[in-house]
Order: C-alpha cells, then structure tokens, then sequence
C-alpha cells in the first residue's frame, strides 16, 4: 500500500486510477477439472461486466472493468491461487464469485492480497512499519540516513506509470500558480498520450510540478508550435520554488484562463 | 502470457527544443534532504493485516512526525 507523506499525498490521484494487481486465492465449491478451471478463467481476460458487491462503497451499477491477465499459481484441491492485473475499481471478491458462476460450482475468495499498484510492485523497496520506526531512529538518533533514504522515496517515483511531459524553467511557476501548459512551454514530451489522459508535468531536473490533462495527443503536441496542450488538474511544487519569470516578461509557455 | 498492464506500455521520448537548466532553482529528487523527504516522499508499506488502511496510516505519521500523509486505496472499498 502506497503512503504518500505532506505535499506528496497529492499524487494519490495518479495511484487511485492506476491498474493494480492481486494474488488470491479462490475457493470452488466443487470439484472442476483443470482444463475446465482454465477455460472458465480465459474468458474473464478482457473486458467483463462487473456489479459490485453487497458490501462495496461504490454504487452498485454493473460497471465495464478490465482484467488484463490472470495467471494460475497453483491448484490445491478447490483452493486455487491466481495472480490477476485489473483496472482500477475491479473487485476481486466479486471475480471469484464470478468465475464459480461461469464453472457452475460456486466459489468464494478465501485471501488475498495486493501485490502492484500502478508503478509501486513487491520489490525492494516495500518496507514495513518496522523498517518505517526503525529506519527513522537511525536517523534521527544517530544522524544515518542511508536507510530512511532506502523506505521514504521521492514523490516522482510515485508517477512513474504516467507519461511525461518536460517543460521550460521559465513556464514552471506558472503553471505552479495554475496556468495551463501551452505547446512552447514544451522541451520534451514521451509518445503515445491521447486527449483526456493524465499526465505529470515534469522539470528538466526530474521534479513533479502538477498531475495534469492532456488537451492534446503527442503527436499534436510535437507537430504544433502554438495551442494550450495541458491543464493542470493538481499542483504539486510550491510557488516559488522557480523564478516567476512570467511577471516580467510574458512567455509562450503557458496560459492563465479565468476561472 | 505477459503480465503488463496498459501503463507498461513503452514509450519514446520526442524532443521539441533544448536549452539548459538553471542550477540554482529546484533540487532533482534524489538530492533532496531526507527533512524535504518528509514532505514529498512515497513509502511502498507492506501494510500488516489487521489494522485498517487508516490506522496505519495514522501510525505512520505519529512514527515520521509529520501533519500529513495519505494512503494510494484500500483493498476492498
């Protein structure tokens, strides 16, 4: 579970919509042949209708999820372990029940767990609340900060799953006092963003400035040396934090809308 | 088959123009002092069973000192 500290709780945004994945393990409740266990879960790769549960905190309206695999771990009995990379949203509880009613059986989840969140994966850098307190105390009582450095990362890494776009120093305040990012202000932007997505402005030395919708694909933006391409929806960097350049001499890079 | 999900997808880098940085406004993330860190930090918790998200969260900024500290979703909302 990503926990996002002051300033950085604002990127939970970007953590919320991410796609994640789980292990759990399903419960049958009654014998299937692996073949037929198999079959059954190809068919809920891709898109599935899903209606949340009783006991859910969205409205329960069928909504369009998507998994994008489901691995088989491993079979014991009824018990089955799985690995599943969904959309945001999906229950799994839910696709449990599912697939036991596809199979005819029934089946329950029994566990599970998370084991990805958008860019945050079982990996090196999970810590527990045992490394949190103990990492802070060498810190802050023997003044050793390679560990706390390994547990506490920087926001940015946190954004890592969104595409990006690299702006002037000269257009950073702006958008810090909330204009939206206009095509000059642009150095370098990544491939493959599409109207509507969500984007993270970034600095040339790798900062987090905003979280912010794309207005343009990045073909537009490449192509066009004019037009508003992305308007900050969550600001991140303190004001100031760059030279308000913008006072003095009026940019390109960027657009102050009324509001 | 491959366990990817859409935002693994590979993407290039398209350069528009270049000019250089100015060093003495901001700080790239891994310089920055682990007292900033505080401030706009990211911890991947392996979050113990039993306490709700909100707890934890709770534990987390009694333990670090800090105002404020959010958590990326519960596992069953």
């Amino acid at each position: 579970m990503p926990v996002a500290l002051g300033r950085g709780t604002r990127i939970i945004r970007a953590l919320l919509q991410a796609g994640k994945e789980y292990v759990c393990v399903m419960r049958l409740h009654g014998d299937v042949s692996e073949d037929r266990l198999r079959e059954a879960i190809e068919e809920f790769i891709g898109e599935i209708y899903q209606r949340p549960p009783l006991r859910s905190s969205v409205k329960r309206a069928v909504r369009v999820k998507h998994i994008y695999y489901i691995q088989l771990l491993e079979i014991d009995g009824r018990n089955v372990l799985m690995r599943v990379g969904c959309e945001a949203g999906t229950y799994m509880r839910k696709l449990c029940h599912d697939i036991g009613e596809v199979l005819g059986v029934g089946a329950h989840m029994r566990e599970l767990r998370r084991t990805r969140v958008g860019p945050f994966k079982e990996d090196e850098s999970l810590a527990t609340l045992h490394d949190v307190l103990d990492s802070y105390k060498f810190w802050t009582e023997e003044g050793d900060e390679r560990w706390i450095r390994k547990i506490i990362l920087p926001m940015e890494r946190g954004v890592e799953h969104l595409p990006k776009v690299v702006i002037r120093d000269s257009a950073v305040d702006a958008i810090c006092n909330g204009a939206v990012l206009a095509v000059p202000g642009i150095l370098r932007l990544e491939t493959k963003i599409k109207r509507g997505d969500l984007v993270a402005i970034m600095t040339q030395k790798g900062e987090l400035i905003a979280l912010g919708k794309a207005l343009l694909s990045s073909e537009e933006m490449y192509r066009r040396d004019r037009g508003l391409a992305v308007k900050p929806i969550r600001v991140i960097m303190k004001r100031g934090t760059y030279p308000p350049l913008w006072k003095r001499r009026r940019d390109k890079g960027y657009k102050f809308l009324r509001r | 088959m491959p366990l990817l999900l859409p935002s693994d997808v590979k993407r290039d880098v398209l350069i528009k123009d270049e000019e250089p940085t100015d060093p003495s406004y901001g700080c790239p993330p891994e310089k920055r002092s682990v007292q900033e860190l505080l401030d706009a930090g990211i911890i991947n918790l392996d979050k113990p069973p039993g306490p709700t998200s909100h707890e934890v969260v709770a534990w987390i900024k009694r333990i670090l000192n800090i105002q404020n500290a959010g958590h990326g979703g519960t596992l069953e909302p």
